[in-house]
């Protein structure tokens, strides 16, 4: 390890993996350091991501690609089911990746762009100079290194402190944590080419439940309850195991994934001198859906290209850097966790009644994207009753 | 004197981070595969509600 780099990485999953690949490809000292000894594992993820998404950013490669996903089963509280199609009009649904084989993946890109890569290796402070990031302690094999850089990157995901250590309150609101179990279960008799999600606050409190397959009768069988609806004797898993034992009896375990999901709205700022924060350490996951694979990629590469630019001019205070927050708010991404936490606050509190009538309203509708924005806006043509409980929602639609 | 303490039960944790995300006083750290309370921890069970395997208890002595 060197004492001094350009930008310093601490997370090496997507998110960081993007920010150094996108600077050490345009010539940056670029040093990545990972505290797991293993990079994407354990897994934390249900591992979907919509297509479009991704081929934004790579080209899929069957090496990392579980399932082609087809179509989508949403199933009421009262067990009505319905089936969304989108591919049947065109359209392109999603994956169900292998996030142990994705994240090595995009952190192998990054080293092989030039950047210095560390495993088990962990930031343990910041090093702070006249009030500003200046680098990070890290501990690796029993020692300590002081390493400096012109920006840090904080892609430290959920259990973030980096940022917090630097000054900047992250904490997630309990309610708005989607604390979260899942079993990848094989034996199991799933169509392979749908995923399944089940509303109802029997099943998954201010949450959902989901079976994403991975093939061969394998899938990611999960679920996520708002933080306020847990506690002992009515944790996620509780849920999870009281769904597996009505469900998928014979279905067999081979592994156990928990985690923690932030639905809150996105840290105030995610730049200060010297350092920006992507991903899930920013609080930026969908606070519909969870999913924050795509959103990780997408700051991580834009504080990449911000770092490039700021490192050129000779400048990076937190006004040459506000930018990148700047333009991820603007985004499509951006808006799309806007509009989704208004909704979001609506929804995690509607009943099962109100939740039926919505399933029930969304069958009957012909749906050709598959996109919260487009199944929002049909559903309020289709259930004007609905109009009076989503009135707030007109102005973010 | 501090009459309450947070428990982490080892064998229960997964060391998954959620707990860590939520504290309001940064008082966890998830150090790869297991997780460490400091002094900073007020007791405040919040950690211990989110928690999805129930590895935490806040104790009363
Ligand atoms: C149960 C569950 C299901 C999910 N399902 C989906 C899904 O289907 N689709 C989707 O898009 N998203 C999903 N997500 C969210 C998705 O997993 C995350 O949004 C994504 O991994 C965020 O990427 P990241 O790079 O920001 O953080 P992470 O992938 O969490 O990477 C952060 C890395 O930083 C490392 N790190 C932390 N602190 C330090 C330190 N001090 N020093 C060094 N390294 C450190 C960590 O070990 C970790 O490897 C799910 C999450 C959970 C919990
Ligand atoms: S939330 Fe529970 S399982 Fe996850 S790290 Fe904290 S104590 Fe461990
Ligand atoms: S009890 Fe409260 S203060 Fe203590 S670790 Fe848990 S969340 Fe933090």
């Amino acid at each position: 390890m060197k004492r001094q780099y350009d930008m310093l990485v601490v997370g090496g999953g997507p998110g960081g993996a993007f920010a150094a690949k996108t600077a050490a490809e345009k010539g940056l000292s670029v040093c990545l350091v990972e505290k797991r000894p293993a990079i994407g594992t354990p897994v934390r993820c249900a591992e979907g991501i919509g297509k479009e998404l991704l081929t934004d950013f790579l080209p899929p490669d069957p090496k990392w690609i579980s399932t082609d996903i087809e179509r989508a089963e949403l199933v009421a509280p009262d067990g009505f089911s319905m089936l969304l199609e989108p591919s049947k009009a065109g359209n392109e649904v999603g994956y169900i990746l292998d996030r142990k084989v994705f994240d090595r993946e995009l952190v192998w890109k990054a080293a092989e762009a030039g950047t210095e890569t560390y495993v088990k290796a962990r930031a343990t402070a910041p090093i702070m100079r006249n009030g500003a990031v200046a680098g990070a302690v890290i501990e690796q094999h029993g020692k300590k290194y002081e390493i400096n850089a012109d920006i840090v990157i904080a892609a430290d995901g959920i259990e973030s402190k980096f940022a917090r250590w630097a000054g900047i309150d992250t904490t997630v609101p309990y309610k708005e944590i989607e604390t979260c179990a899942q079993y990848l279960m094989t034996g199991l008799p799933i169509d392979s080419k749908r995923t399944t999600f089940y509303l109802g606050n029997e099943i998954a409190p201010a949450g959902y439940l989901w079976v994403f397959p991975k093939g061969d009768g394998t899938a990611n069988v999960g679920i996520g309850i708002g933080g306020d609806k847990s506690g002992d004797g009515h944790r996620a898993k509780d849920y999870l195991d009281r769904f597996i034992a009505q469900k998928f009896p014979n279905g067999k375990t081979i592994e156990l994934i928990i985690g923690g999901v932030s639905v809150c709205k996105p840290l105030a700022s995610t730049v200060a001198d010297n350092m920006m924060i992507v991903g899930d350490a920013a609080r930026i996951s969908d606070p519909i859906t969870g999913g924050g694979i795509y959103n990780a990629m997408y700051t991580g590469r834009l504080a990449g290209q911000t770092a490039i630019a700021a490192i050129e001019a000779g400048d990076t205070s937190r006004e040459a850097l506000m930018p990148y927050d700047t333009t991820w708010r603007a985004s499509k991404m951006g808006k799309a966790i806007e509009r989704n936490y208004a909704i979001k606050e609506v929804f995690t509190r509607l009943n099962d009644e109100k939740l039926n009538s919505i399933v029930h309203s969304i069958s009957k509708i012909n749906l050709e994207h598959f996109s919260t924005l487009t199944l929002l806006k049909e559903l309020m043509k289709a259930n004007p009753s609905l109009l009076l409980e989503l009135r707030h929602l007109r102005s973010v639609l | 004197m501090n009459l309450t303490m947070l428990n982490i039960r080892r064998d229960i944790c997964g060391y998954c981070g959620a707990c860590v995300s939520v504290c309001p006083e940064g008082a966890l750290e998830l150090i790869d595969a297991y997780l460490t309370v400091e002094d900073a921890c007020i007791n405040c069970g919040i950690c211990e509600k989110i928690c999805p395997l129930g590895a935490l208890e806040v104790i009363k002595e």
